[in-house]
């Protein structure tokens, strides 16, 4: 079977222009995924682990390599595909769960979480209610659903970012550190529903800091080293 | 480009809304605009960012045919219109202008009869477009203003006597009276104190998303371009030096210049 994803001699390097030096991230990295598969990142602070989750979801672009995914609508290389066709999967097939949450200032937050439904042409309402179920399920009590999230603790917000990220299927999900400042229960809640999504067939790539919080999910994993910075002439 | 990723076709296959290539304009021995080319897609919103003096106010002039390059086209995907809309005369980009492209400055004196009613702003757009009908005319000025999150009850007020922001409110309903294919916002949230400017940012988020609306966004405020756009085009000294997803030019820029700006945020 193809696999959904294929990562093939990838490399990034960051150059900072002011610094005049050039510094690796990863290099010549090759793996493969397939539907249904959890991939576990591992390495120190530094070794590149989030950033080739956002090389992957070309928030960073690649410099060198390929990534070929099968999309529903046939292969494309993540690498070098036209920015239109990277928005489309982004609101289509691949999610990214961070940490961090950007939430736009008075903006309530089931209206934050319903986003991507609304995006997709669900309508409003319908995508409230989604929202509204989704917020329950990580423990965001009804009386802050109409609250704007840029006030709540980072733990709060973190559930919205995964009320968010978690409310329309996916075909590839990109986790970095998922379960960072979250509550047990709240823990609990989201491996109970990436178990749920990896017998559908979701495949996902993840950071973790804690790795024995999903270690029944983990298929695979790919350890990363940390890289020398170098000079670079200008 | 390897033989294999050559065989991948573009998975999008909507043609750009608006498409413009290599614009170039000079003003006596200052270039303004060199060599530039872009696109943007249905229901995107495009940000341009740079410095005082990089383009970006030349460039969207043009994009509602205010001026006219010394090279280059300007094409919208729309029917019966020219394949280079700098071809057309100044009555018929008036009236392309009025019907399918809104404008927001960033002062409203600029769009606005300051001394008329916000309703009769509105209804100006719709007289040019040829209605004639006063019911018709209040009512769909009442809708524009409404949509635009503008308090009803202020509609027959003259902007004079308006707050900045609810200006800016006025000039939104304006823009979108006639249900443009395309919204130009020319730093509509400069000057406005930041609770203000964050209601606006709202009003313009909701509109994007409820109607699809494709935008183009000119300012230099680097945190207004991040909440706004989908993807961003960064300018200097009349030429385009990035290009790229918001989220990826801000968080790995790519040219020396893009990453001086995003440092040099607060």
């Amino acid at each position: 079977m193809t696999p959904l994803l294929t990562v093939d001699d990838l490399s990034k390097t960051f150059r900072m222009h002011h610094l005049g030096q050039a510094l690796p991230a990863f290099e010549r990295l090759s793996f493969t995924l397939s539907a249904g598969e959890f991939l576990l990142l591992s390495g120190p602070n530094g070794a590149g682990k989030s950033t080739l989750l956002r090389t992957l979801y070309r928030s960073y672009l690649p410099t060198g390599g390929r990534l070929i995914y099968q999309s529903e609508q046939g292969p494309i290389d993540l690498a070098t595909a036209a920015d239109v066709d990277i928005a489309h999967l982004r609101r289509a097939e691949i999610g990214f769960v961070t940490q961090f949450l950007t939430a736009r200032p008075r903006v309530a937050a089931e209206e934050i979480v319903a986003e991507p439904l609304r995006l997709a042409g669900t309508p409003r309402e319908t995508a409230l209610d989604a929202a509204r179920h989704w917020l329950a399920t990580f423990g965001v009590k009804p009386d802050l659903w109409r609250a704007y999230p840029t006030t709540f603790s980072g733990g709060e917000q973190q559930k919205v970012n995964l009320a968010r990220a978690l409310i329309r299927p996916r075909r590839l999900l990109l986790l970095d550190e998922p379960t960072a400042s979250l509550d047990a229960g709240a823990r609990a809640a989201l491996v109970r529903r990436l178990a749920e999504l990896k017998d559908e067939g979701v495949a996902m790539i993840g950071v973790f800091h804690h790795p024995g919080d999903v270690a029944a999910l983990i298929d695979r994993e790919i350890p990363l080293k940390t890289k020398e910075m170098a000079d670079v002439a200008e | 480009m390897t033989a294999l990723a050559k065989a991948m076709p573009q998975l999008v296959t909507a043609e750009p809304l608006m498409r413009f290539d290599s614009l170039s304009k000079r003003y006596g021995p200052v270039v303004a605009l060199d060599d530039v080319s872009a696109h943007v897609y249905p229901g995107e919103v495009l940000g341009i960012v740079g410095e005082s003096g990089s383009g970006k106010s030349t460039l969207l002039r043009m994009m509602n045919l205010q001026e006219s390059p010394d090279a280059g086209t300007y094409a919208l995907d729309l029917p019966d219109l020219p394949p280079n809309l700098f071809d057309l005369d100044r009555f018929e980009r008036r009236m392309l202008c009025a019907r399918r492209i809104g404008i927001v400055y960033q002062n409203p004196h600029q769009g606005l009869l300051m001394k008329n009613s916000s309703s009769g702003n509105v209804a100006e757009r719709l007289l040019i477009a040829g209605e004639r009908r006063f019911h018709v005319l209040r009512e769909k000025a009442r809708g524009a203003l409404d949509a635009s999150e503008f308090p009803l009850d202020r509609m027959d007020a003259p902007p004079v006597e308006l707050s900045g922001g609810m200006q800016q409110r006025v000039q939104l309903a304006k823009a979108i009276a006639l249900e443009p294919a395309l919204l130009l916002l020319d730093e509509p949230t400069t000057g406005l104190d930041v609770s203000v400017q964050a209601l606006v940012l709202d009003t313009l988020k909701r509109l994007q998303q409820d109607r699809r609306m494709t935008m183009v966004l000119v300012s230099h405020d680097l945190g207004v371009i991040r909440t706004m756009a989908d993807r961003v085009m960064v300018m200097r000294q009349g030429k385009v030096v990035e290009e790229g997803l918001a989220d990826q030019v801000f968080q790995d820029p790519q040219h020396a210049y893009t990453q001086q700006l995003v440092h040099a945020k607060l």
